[in-house]
């Protein structure tokens, strides 16, 4: 019993990098945003079997938020968001696609052979989990970085937190407080980033971050 | 008495595949013309071809070395041994001990080398692109192979296919996430090293996007019948290998009677139609990629087979 709990543990937290990797690898804008929603919806998955493994029925609320909020509010915000901006046809020249998969496979190495030695005391469960939040959260910062457009970028952070959120179901004890209230402020910041682009828009034509390091504050 | 009945199985398999090979050429391409609405070739059509390649004579460049003479021969032998070792109905098998993943590469890698080096003898501009090109998707596709190799010999404990085979037949694998991973890796691999859309289009004769056509455009012949024939050879090895290592359902085990080995390859046959079909309905679905985005192509597949190592490093580690 306890190798198939591991095995489906493994294969959601596992699905998750992958989602990770598709995230850095896709540069079409409405791909990225669907294989977001695909993320969020493993997350989802992934939290709701915590929440059965460990008997902790407040999980399940964490399950459902991720599932109703990151896997079809924001992504369909997004794209509501994309169409009005008028680039969800747009094809983001992505530097060097051979390299930031090189760059993402050496950060998940980093990650699985920092969290393995160090979490020796806690279950399997808990420690494959955290190495793969890890990972997510490394992956999810990588993308930001290589990122031009604003939105991907905004997707970039969602990502990371979806790493956040698995890192904090796969230990245990996590309060319900916490949860509901990462969730919010993931909307809020959500909110302000939406803000943001249309003022980025207004300000230069384009949703391109490269065109605020030219700007002097004039 | 045992010795000779244990050759003959080998023979069979030996034969089958050789048999077998344009069967599946034929099917793919039947299935490919019926979903696009045509009518499509006979079944039997590349055995016709490849007899009447037989039957004319080779036209030789005159500046052809001995290498443009010898490479079909050693492309043919080499996949032949290649696709005749993958095992296909049983796994007990007389020379299942030299069935090893890294040398049926090996094989593979030889003859794509003899071929790339005919390509270029003539030196005429054609041979010499698809030369480069088939070399630089190769290189790529080399190393996302041995990952996947690498991934399904951490699990099984052997690089030997019908260990690996017997593993996967005998233990209950459970859900693994890195044999989903090596699987989609390996079909990607699969598709380049086998000239199929999207990554090169065995039918087309336009130059700019020829890979393997390009390479062979030199050749005629009962040359040309050998090099068809090892490409034919090449596909049932590779979806041979598929089927072995992630289908190895109804595979006669080692030491059962031989009075088995008629449903094994009934099984085979089976799983090389559906493999064949979901080939042909893939390459009808999907566009031919630019030359220039096969490495991304090819570098999803890497990535695939490393992430399945590495998931299956921590399911290990733990």
């Amino acid at each position: 019993m306890y190798g198939l709990a591991f095995d489906v543990a493994h294969l959601l937290a596992g699905s998750m990098v992958v989602a990770s990797f598709v995230l850095l690898y896709q540069d079409r804008i409405t791909g990225v945003l669907n294989v977001f929603a695909v993320q969020a919806i493993i997350l989802a998955f992934a939290v709701a079997f915590q929440a059965w493994f460990q008997a902790a029925p407040h999980l399940y609320v964490t399950a459902l938020i991720a599932l109703i909020v990151k896997g079809v509010v924001i992504p369909l915000a997004l794209h509501r968001i994309v169409r009005e901006l008028g680039i969800h046809r747009e094809i983001e020249k992505v530097v060097g696609v051979g390299l930031t998969m090189l760059l993402g496979l050496a950060l998940t190495a980093l990650a699985v052979l920092v969290v393995l030695p160090v979490t020796g005391g806690a279950g399997r469960i808990g420690r494959e989990d955290l190495a793969f939040a890890l990972a997510v959260i490394l992956l999810g910062l990588l993308m930001m970085i290589t990122r031009r457009n604003a939105v991907t970028q905004v997707v970039g952070f969602m990502s990371l937190e979806n790493g956040l959120v698995l890192a904090a179901t796969g230990a245990k004890g996590m309060p319900l407080v916490v949860e509901i209230s990462t969730a919010f402020s993931i909307l809020i910041a959500f909110i302000v980033f939406g803000i943001f682009l249309f003022r980025i828009r207004e300000r230069f034509d384009t949703v391109d971050v490269h065109a605020l390091e030219r700007f002097r504050g004039d | 008495m045992r010795l000779l009945l244990e050759l003959l199985a080998q023979g069979v398999q030996m034969f089958l595949v050789l048999l077998t090979a344009p069967l599946l050429l034929g099917w793919t391409r039947k299935v490919r013309a019926r979903l696009l609405r045509r009518q499509g070739p006979d079944l039997l059509q590349p055995y016709r071809d490849l007899w009447r390649l037989l039957c004319k004579e080779p036209v030789l460049a005159e500046n052809a070395s001995w290498l443009f003479r010898v490479a079909p021969y050693a492309v043919f032998t080499t996949v032949w041994i290649a696709a005749a070792l993958v095992p296909t109905y049983a796994t007990g098998l007389l020379f299942n001990w030299a069935t090893d993943l890294i040398a049926l590469v090996a094989f593979l890698g030889f003859a794509r080398f003899a071929l790339a080096l005919a390509g270029m003898d003539v030196g005429t501009a054609f041979g010499g692109i698809g030369s480069s090109r088939e070399m630089m998707i190769a290189s790529l596709a080399e190393p996302a192979m041995l990952l996947v190799v690498f991934t399904v010999a951490l699990l099984a404990g052997s690089t030997q296919l019908s260990a690996i085979a017997e593993f996967m037949l005998r233990e209950p694998v459970g859900l693994r996430v890195s044999l989903g991973l090596a699987l989609v890796a390996l079909l990607m691999v699969a598709i380049a090293e086998n000239a199929r859309i999207p990554v090169d289009n065995p039918t087309t004769h336009l130059e700019l996007t020829m890979v393997h056509e390009a390479m062979v455009l030199e050749y005629s012949g009962r040359h040309l019948a050998l090099i068809e024939a090892a490409a034919s050879l090449k596909l049932v090895a590779y979806l041979s290998l598929v089927a072995c290592l992630f289908f190895p359902f109804g595979m006669v085990p080692t030491g059962s009677s031989p009075i088995f080995y008629p449903l094994g390859i009934l099984a085979w046959i089976v799983k090389m139609t559906v493999l064949g079909t979901a080939l042909a309905t893939f390459e009808t679905a999907i566009a031919k990629m630019r030359v220039f985005r096969v490495p991304e192509f090819l570098g999803g597949a890497l990535v695939l087979g490393f992430l399945g190592t590495l998931l299956l490093f921590v399911s290990r580690v733990l």
